[in-house]
C-alpha cells in the first residue's frame, strides 16, 4: 500500500478538497504549482539555506541515556525543540512563506491555537517583510497571552475569532473566510497537515526534513538508516507527518501516533480523534473527526492547546484505518508526569504536546535493543504557567 | 425539481429567500415557509445549520449557532417538513454543508427529500469532481436538482463545466466574499453579471450574497433571472420576528 498522497489528493479514502467555489481558484493555483515550485533548485537553495542559517538545522538526534536506562530500550530524541521559535512549526512556515512569494502574494493569514504556529508565521513574515494577520480563538487569546505578545512584537495583527466555540477550529474557519474575502493577494499558511489538498501534502513535505535528518543521523550513530519505531504526538499531525515521512512505505519501521486523551477517552473531555472520530469533512478535508451523530463538529479538550483539534490530517486517518500506524492516547495526567520526568532525567523541558509522546513508555514496552526515535516537537517555555499550576511549582 | 423548472420558465424575475431552519425559534420553520409563500416569494432555500459554516458571514453563522442551540437536527428538520407540501407549493431547496448530509447518508438524505417534496440541494462544499464521480446518480434517482456556485474569480472553462453539471440554475455569488458582507454593487460586479449573461449558459443564473434591499435586487436581476436574499432576511427575523416578513418581502419589489 502507498501511504503518501495519490494523484487525486487522497490518502486511501481520506483527503480531497471539499471547499466552496469561492476558494477554488486559490487552492487550485496552489495545487497546480506547489510541486514544481518546491522542486526548483532556486527554491530548494533558499529553503535549505534558511533552515540551516535561520532555523538552526539540522537539529540534533540526541541519545537519551538516562531515559533509555529507565525504560530499558534505546531512545533517541529528535530535537525540534531547538528550532528557532521553539518548535517544528517553523519548518513549514519557512517553506510556505517562500511559496507565497513565488505565487506573488503580499498578505499572509494564519490560524493558531496555542500560538506556536502563529508565532512561527509572524516570524517568517517579519523576516520577509510581509503583512501578517493571525486568527486566534478569543478563549485561546486569553489562555496564551505570552504568545499573543510575541506575535504583536513581531508585527502581526492578532484577530480574535469570536464565532462558535472561540478556539482553534473557529480560528481556522475565520482564516478561511478571510481567504474567501481576499482571493487574489493573500496566501493562507495552514499550520498542520490539515485542510484541502494540496495542503496536507505540502506541509508534510516541508516537515519531512525531520525524517530525512533522522535517517542520516541514525546512520552515523547506529550504522542503520531506519529506527525500529518512530513516535510523535498528533494534533493535526504535522510534526508526526514530518517524523514518519521517509519511513511511511518502510513496513519494518513501526509508526506510533500519540493523541491527547484529555481527562480520559470517555469522559467527554478528550481530543483522541482516532478513538472518538468518524469519517467526515472538516476544513475542506475528508478525514476522521469528532462530531455528533448529526454531523456537527464537536469541541475537543486537552490540557495542551496544540493537540486540542477535533480532527487529524488525512494522512493520519489513513495510517489509522489501514493499521499502518499504532495509535495510543495519553491523558493530561500521564503527559504532565512524563514532561516532568524528561526535565529531571535529561534536563529538557518539553512542550506539553510533546510530553504526550514521551508518556507512552510507561505502558508501551519495547525490546532492549529497539531503536525508538521520539520526535521532540517543541520546548516547554510556552507551557510554564500550565506546569506551574499543575505541579504547584 | 419540476417546480424549479416551472418557475424558471416564468418570465418574471425571481425572488428567492434563504433562512436558517430552527431560527429564531425551533418551531418557526413551517410558519416562515408559509408566510414567505403567502407574501409572494418565488422560491426558498432552507438552511440546514452547521457548526462550522465556512462560507458564511456573521449573520448566518450566528443564526445557525442559535438554531443548533435550539435543538435543530437533520432528522428534526425532515420531521417538521413532512407535511409541507399540503400548504406550500413553491420550490423548496435545502442548502447546507456536506458533512451533515454525509452523516445522514447521502442516499437516505436524498430519499427523504424526495418523500417530502424538496426540489433540490445546494451544498457549497461538495466539489464538482466528487459530485460527478459519486453522487450525481443518487441526486437524479430522487429527482433532486443540484446547484453549483460560481464567483467573479471562476474561470470561463470551469463555469462551463459547472453549468454542464447543474440542472436548474447556477448560483452566481455576487462578489469574492462570504455571505452578508456587501453594501451595494459597483461597476466590477455589473461587468461580471454582464459577462456571465453573455456566456449564454444552459442554466439561468440566480444571484446571491449581498442582496439586501430593492436596489440591490433590481441591480442583480437586470442581467440575471433572479436573486437570493439571506443575511438581510435573517436580520429582519432577529429584529422583528415573523411579523417582519410581510413588510420586508413587499419592500423588495
Ligand atoms: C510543540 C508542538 N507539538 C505538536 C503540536 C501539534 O501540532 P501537529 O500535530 O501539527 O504537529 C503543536 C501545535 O501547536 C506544538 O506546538
Amino acid at each position: 500500500m502507498n501511504y503518501n498522497v495519490n494523484e487525486k489528493g487522497y490518502y486511501g479514502e481520506f483527503g480531497g478538497a471539499y471547499i466552496p467555489e469561492m476558494l477554488y481558484p486559490n487552492v487550485e493555483e496552489l495545487r497546480q504549482q506547489y510541486l514544481e515550485i518546491m522542486a526548483s533548485p532556486e527554491f530548494q537553495e533558499e529553503f535549505q539555506d534558511l533552515l540551516r542559517e535561520y532555523v538552526g538545522r539540522p537539529t540534533p538526534l540526541y541519545f537519551a541515556k538516562r531515559l533509555s536506562e529507565k525504560y530499558n530500550t534505546k531512545i533517541y530524541l529528535k530535537r525540534e525543540d531547538l528550532c528557532h521559535t521553539g518548535a517544528h512549526k517553523v519548518n513549514n512556515t519557512i517553506g510556505q512563506i517562500l511559496m507565497a512569494q513565488r505565487l506573488g502574494k503580499k498578505r499572509i493569514i494564519a490560524e493558531t491555537g496555542a500560538g506556536q504556529h502563529g508565532v512561527a508565521t509572524a516570524t517568517v513574515c517579519a523576516l520577509m517583510g510581509l503583512e501578517c494577520i493571525v486568527y486566534m480563538g478569543a478563549i485561546d487569546i486569553e489562555r496564551q497571552a505570552p504568545n499573543v505578545a510575541r506575535m504583536k512584537m513581531l508585527g502581526a495583527t492578532v484577530v480574535p475569532a469570536t464565532s462558535g466555540s472561540k478556539t482553534l477550529k473557529d480560528a481556522t474557519n475565520e482564516a478561511i473566510r478571510d481567504w474567501i474575502n481576499n482571493p487574489t493577494d493573500t496566501h493562507y499558511i495552514i499550520g498542520s497537515v490539515v485542510g484541502p489538498h494540496p495542503y496536507p501534502d505540502m506541509v508534510a513535505r516541508f516537515q519531512s526534513v525531520i525524517s530525512e535528518e533522522i535517517t542520516i543521523q541514525l546512520e552515523e550513530k547506529e550504522g542503520r538508516t531506519n529506527p525500529d519505531f518512530v513516535v510523535a504526538c498528533v494534533g493535526g499531525g504535522s510534526n508526526a507527518a514530518g517524523a514518519y515521512y521517509h519511513f511511511l512505505n518502510k513496513p519494518e519501521v513501526g509508526i506510533i501516533a500519540v493523541e491527547a486523551a484529555g481527562k480520559g477517552i470517555h469522559t467527554g473531555e478528550s481530543a483522541a480523534t482516532s478513538a472518538l472520530g468518524k469519517t467526515g469533512i472538516i476544513h475542506g478535508s475528508k478525514t476522521l473527526l469528532m462530531q455528533t451523530d448529526d454531523g456537527q463538529i464537536t469541541e475537543p479538550y486537552s490540557i495542551s492547546a496544540g493537540l486540542d483539534y477535533p480532527g487529524v490530517g488525512p494522512m493520519h486517518a489513513h495510517l489509522f484505518t489501514s493499521g499502518r500506524g499504532e495509535f495510543i492516547s495519553v491523558t493530561d495526567e500521564k503527559a504532565m508526569t512524563a514532561g516532568l520526568e524528561l526535565s529531571k532525567l535529561e534536563g529538557i523541558i518539553p512542550a506539553i504536546e510533546t510530553s504526550h509522546a514521551l508518556a507512552i513508555f510507561e505502558t508501551r514496552k519495547f525490546k532492549k535493543d529497539d531503536v525508538v526515535v521520539v520526535n521532540l516537537s517543541g520546548r516547554g517555555d510556552k507551557d510554564l504557567n500550565t506546569y506551574i499550576a499543575y505541579f504547584n511549582l | 425539481m419540476q417546480r424549479i423548472q416551472d418557475k424558471l420558465q416564468n418570465n418574471k424575475k425571481l425572488l428567492s429567500i434563504y433562512f436558517t431552519a430552527g431560527y429564531p425559534s425551533l418551531e418557526d420553520t413551517v410558519p416562515i415557509l408559509e408566510s414567505l409563500q403567502e407574501n409572494g416569494v418565488d422560491m426558498v432555500e432552507i438552511g440546514l445549520p452547521f457548526s462550522d459554516p465556512l462560507a458564511d458571514g456573521p449573520t448566518i453563522q450566528a443564526s445557525g449557532t442559535q438554531a443548533l442551540k435550539n435543538g435543530m437536527t437533520t432528522t428534526l428538520l425532515f420531521e417538521q417538513l413532512k407535511d409541507i407540501r399540503k400548504t406550500v407549493s413553491i420550490p423548496l431547496i435545502i442548502m447546507g454543508y456536506f458533512n451533515p448530509v454525509l452523516q445522514y447518508g447521502v442516499e437516505n438524505f436524498c430519499k427523504k427529500c424526495q418523500e417530502i417534496g424538496i426540489d433540490g440541494l445546494i451544498l457549497p462544499d461538495l466539489p464538482l469532481a466528487e459530485y460527478k464521480e459519486h453522487y450525481k446518480p443518487i441526486f437524479e434517482k430522487y429527482g433532486l436538482s443540484n446547484t453549483f456556485l460560481i464567483t467573479p474569480q471562476t474561470s470561463e472553462e470551469r463555469i462551463k463545466q459547472l453549468d454542464n453539471a447543474s440542472d436548474g440554475f447556477i448560483y452566481m455569488v455576487s462578489s469574492a466574499s462570504v455571505t452578508g458582507s456587501q453594501s451595494g454593487f459597483g461597476n466590477a460586479q455589473m461587468d461580471y453579471f454582464t459577462r456571465i449573461k453573455n456566456m449564454n449558459l444552459n442554466n439561468p443564473q440566480i444571484v446571491g450574497f449581498g442582496i439586501s434591499n430593492t436596489e440591490t435586487f433590481k441591480a442583480a436581476t437586470t442581467h440575471a433571472k433572479g436573486a437570493i436574499i439571506g443575511s438581510a432576511f435573517i436580520k429582519i427575523l432577529t429584529e422583528k420576528g415573523l411579523n417582519g416578513i410581510s413588510d420586508f418581502v413587499k419592500s423588495i419589489r
